[in-house]
């Protein structure tokens, strides 16, 4: 089983792709370590909200994401 | 009441949605609409609009619920568009059915404040050097904060 990375707006050019799956369980330190230091720096910041499962996680260093889910990184958005 | 939202991939005609819409609600007191569309400015060729199929449906319901609530709305239409569109093509129509001018008229504003900036989609523009991401201005936020006061 894996974790889904799903990047959003410009993270996916960083990312190089919309998607990505990295093995689980995932916490924090785990993802960060995933990621690598470019998109890791991005989401350390402020501006980048993460969703697992579609549900926004309030505090992102107590990310807890088992096998089988989907954590989304978001930035900014900018609609309509 | 009715609630409809639809994001919609494809082009869609403002015009043949608010007839139908209006015909749905007889016996109401106002209707407001609201149709956003791609500029023809600038050197921009095309837009593009993504969205996360987990969050932008739940987050546009909830948000039409909220505004039928608030305005006490006798329907409420809720149409956007994503993927990528060119300038003279709509992006995005809301219509609202109140008994009174004002409550439509707000929900409308409301809606369109909360698409815009308190929504889940991220827009770049297509120009002769490439595309770019549009960054939130920070208009759109302090038009999202009137409705927090």
């Amino acid at each position: 089983m894996a974790v889904k990375l799903v990047f959003l707006g410009k993270l996916a050019d960083l990312a190089g792709s919309p998607e990505r799956d990295v093995a689980g369980p995932l916490d924090w330190d785990g993802l960060l370590s995933a990621l690598g230091p470019q998109l890791a720096a991005q989401v350390q910041g402020d501006k980048v909200k993460l969703a697992l499962d579609g549900v926004l996680v309030a505090d992102k260093a107590a990310l807890a994401a088992p096998d089988g889910s989907e954590i989304a990184l978001l930035p900014p958005v900018s609609g309509g | 009441m009715a609630i409809h939202v639809h994001l919609v991939d494809q082009p869609f005609n403002p015009g043949a949605l608010l007839g139908p819409f209006t015909n749905a609600h007889p016996g109401y007191g106002g209707l407001a609409s609201f149709i956003g569309a791609v500029r023809a400015d600038d050197d921009v060729r095309a837009l593009e609009l993504l969205h996360y199929e987990k969050m932008t449906r739940p987050g546009m319901a909830a948000l039409a619920e909220e505004a039928a609530h608030r305005f006490e709305l006798l329907g409420l239409l809720v149409m956007h568009r994503h993927g990528v569109m060119e300038p003279g093509e709509p992006i995005v129509m809301v219509a609202a059915c109140a008994m009174h001018r004002r409550g439509a008229i707000g929900a409308v504003d409301y809606c369109m404040d909360h698409l815009k900036s308190d929504s889940w989609f991220w827009k770049r523009e297509q120009r002769a050097d490439g595309w770019h991401w549009i960054e939130p201005r920070e208009e759109d936020h302090s038009d999202l904060a009137r409705w927090s006061k």
